[in-house]
């Protein structure tokens, strides 16, 4: 019965999603910059909430996170690029095109996971700014090695790829990221992590695995990283080391920290108006960064754990709150 | 043989660059325990005053070695300023925070000054500023004169360069040995609570230490851009983050340590791009960098400090 339960737990979201992502993409289906726009909000989201595991729960600051991007968008656009032209036996054309974007995606996310595990084991050992200094290379490094890989096409990346990324790709992405962020954060794993955040010296003594837990959230989230690039190359259709840079890395920061260090709600807010202020702010790229830097700065100096800490929406709104309140105490 | 004489002397060149910025990132590190990621970022702004100092006294049409003097000094002393602007306004008021939050700013910082310089020009203004992202070139205030000792190639502007580097360096070994602000800098560096305590000016010692930091990297933006005279809004990322791998390298925090460690840094990367991988230039610093923190988290010379509870 419990497993029942659990399994439910999990895929219910899923299962109400899918059909509403159906509705959103039908009835969007003559507009398609407003799709382009929510996935790209959509794919930023999965960024923000997965960054979120190891920058705002285990409060371990990580700058890398384009990097394993990268690393899931070129496995899955190789994939793709490798299987063109193939058809499932026994499947009609348009699913086993489904079928095999489904599993590019799914060895996107392996190999970040991969490279999270590689980069993590070594460098969590380390903290706060040393961390972030790693990680930040790690991306560099990442970059140069594609730059100097003619099997990933150097600098001029891999193009024309099949759009295959859709607002129900990209809308079961964002629910996954979300169950896998909600339930980390109840389980015995989750409240290590926040433990770590708090006091990691304190953690550590209480009995707690640090680096352990620290390295599987580290893993967790770099395969959602790896997730979020394999869906935006097929959105924009083009794989280069230019798209994952160190900028975006920051970017994804901003959001994280935006929305507050720790609040899963924070994050999916954050993200989603960033991406929608930056769509109008297109025109101008320049002030685009200019506006960025300054809004990370007065951020800090004015409220250092983001907008919403580490309370989630649900939290700061009395009436609801209450109501959680009475159900747990029933 | 000339080959290897030809990368020494270029990774020497290199090297002294890298441990210049590095000095300004060991000794922020030493007083505040904060990553200045702004200061690669201060390091281009350096190179951009210079330009600006240089068009005002006409270095181009009439160069002379009295004007050089006066931009060399004139773009230190404008970048040690802006180090204390930045201390004052971005820093200081989160000194009390976590470390992270203070980090989180000094990457804002480091946007700002990159994309800000990047803006097109201001419309009325008559000097155009900000510069835009455009390349510019860097006037020559001497000419330049090529010497082939044993068929290696060598400008007076290597020499020159080299010399000013290593004076800079003595000079501040000296500052910081031997001055009573250098007594007060290693005092709040060991503890700034006691220090504070024991009527140093906590305060004014910080902003000092930035004074002198950004001015050192105004320097080494000088001599990088005589002999490499593009510069731009970006120039200062690489080379700042290249430093800051010289700085760990030699253990943070750790004046000395930070000379040793650009010119490691310098030699390596000029003889593993010159004799193996060209194209991998760039990956060799953070590569070295990951190798030293697997290795000997604290660098060369660093100790390691039980942390407390």
């Amino acid at each position: 019965m419990d497993t029942l339960k659990l399994a439910g737990r999990s895929l219910l979201p899923f299962l109400v999603a899918l059909p509403v992502l159906w509705i959103a993409e039908g009835s969007l289906a003559d507009s398609k910059s407003a799709q382009i726009i929510l996935m790209a909000a959509g794919i930023n989201v999965i960024l923000a909430v997965s960054l979120n595991v190891v920058n705002g729960f285990t409060g371990q600051f990580s700058i890398g996170h384009a990097g394993f991007m990268a690393v899931g968008a070129y496995t899955a656009a190789k994939i793709i690029v490798a299987t063109r032209g193939l058809q499932l036996v026994g499947l009609p054309p348009a699913v086993s095109d489904q079928v095999l974007f489904f599993l590019a995606l799914l060895a996107g996310m392996i190999t970040a996971a991969g490279a999270g595990l590689l980069v993590g084991m070594p460098s969590l050992r380390l903290r706060g700014d040393y961390l972030a200094i790693v990680t930040l290379g790690f991306n560099e490094i990442i970059r140069v090695i594609i730059e100097n890989t003619p099997f990933l096409g150097q600098a001029t990346g891999i193009s024309g790829l099949p759009r295959r990324t859709t607002l129900v790709w990209v809308g079961m992405g964002v629910v996954a990221t979300l169950v896998m962020a909600r339930r980390l954060v109840g389980s015995t794993h989750g409240r290590a992590l926040l433990a770590i955040r708090e006091d990691e010296v304190a953690a550590e003594a209480m009995g707690v695995d640090t680096v352990g837990y620290k390295v599987r959230a580290f893993v967790i989230s770099s395969a959602f990283a790896g997730l979020a690039g394999g869906l935006l190359v097929h959105l924009i259709q083009l794989c280069t080391p230019r798209s994952f840079t160190f900028v975006k890395s920051i970017e994804v920061v901003v959001m994280v920290v935006l929305g507050g260090m720790g609040s899963v709600t924070g994050s999916v807010v954050s993200a989603l108006v960033l991406s929608f202020a930056l769509e109008g702010l297109r025109e101008a790229q320049q002030y685009r960064m200019v506006l960025y830097s300054i809004l990370l700065i007065v951020l800090m100096l004015t409220r250092p754990t983001g907008i919403f800490g580490t309370r989630e929406i649900w939290d700061m709104l009395p009436r609801l709150k209450r109501r959680r309140a009475e159900g747990g105490a029933q | 043989m000339t080959e290897f004489l030809q990368h020494l002397v270029n990774g020497l060149s290199v090297g002294t660059i890298y441990a210049l910025i590095a000095l300004g990132y060991t000794m922020v590190y030493g007083v505040l325990k904060l990553i200045n990621f702004a200061h690669g970022d201060v390091y281009m702004v350096g190179a951009f005053s210079g330009l600006y100092l240089a068009r005002g006294l006409g270095v181009d049409e009439h160069p002379s070695l009295w004007k050089a003097l006066v931009v060399f000094v004139g773009s230190m002393v404008i970048c040690g300023a802006l180090g204390v602007i930045i201390e004052r306004f971005a820093y200081r008021p989160l000194r009390q925070r976590p470390r992270l939050t203070a980090l989180i700013t000094a990457i804002g910082v480091s946007f700002l000054l990159e994309y800000g310089f990047q803006l097109p020009p201001a419309i009325g203004s008559s000097v155009p500023f900000p510069p835009g992202p455009t390349p510019r070139f860097f006037p020559e205030p001497f000419p330049r004169v090529d010497f082939e000792p044993f068929g290696v190639h060598v400008s007076n502007y290597d020499m020159v360069s080299l010399a000013t580097a290593v004076a800079l360096m003595f000079a501040l070994q000296f500052v910081v040995y031997r001055t009573r602000f250098g007594t007060a800098m290693r005092a709040v560096s060991f503890d700034a609570g006691v220090a504070g305590l024991m009527g140093i000016n906590v305060n004014r010692v910080i902003a000092w230490t930035f004074a002198l930091g950004s001015g050192l990297a105004a320097a080494a933006a000088l001599l990088v851009a005589g002999s490499r005279p593009t510069i731009n809004p970006l120039m200062g990322l690489l080379p700042g983050i290249k430093a800051f791998v010289a700085a760990v390298f030699g253990g943070i925090g750790n004046v000395p340590g930070a000379m040793v460690g650009g010119l490691v840094l310098g030699l390596a990367e000029e003889f593993v791009a010159g004799y193996a991988l060209s194209s991998y230039r760039d990956g060799i610093a953070f590569a070295m960098l990951i190798l030293v923190l697997l290795v000997r988290p604290a660098g060369l010379f660093g100790r390691v400090r039980a942390e407390k509870v």
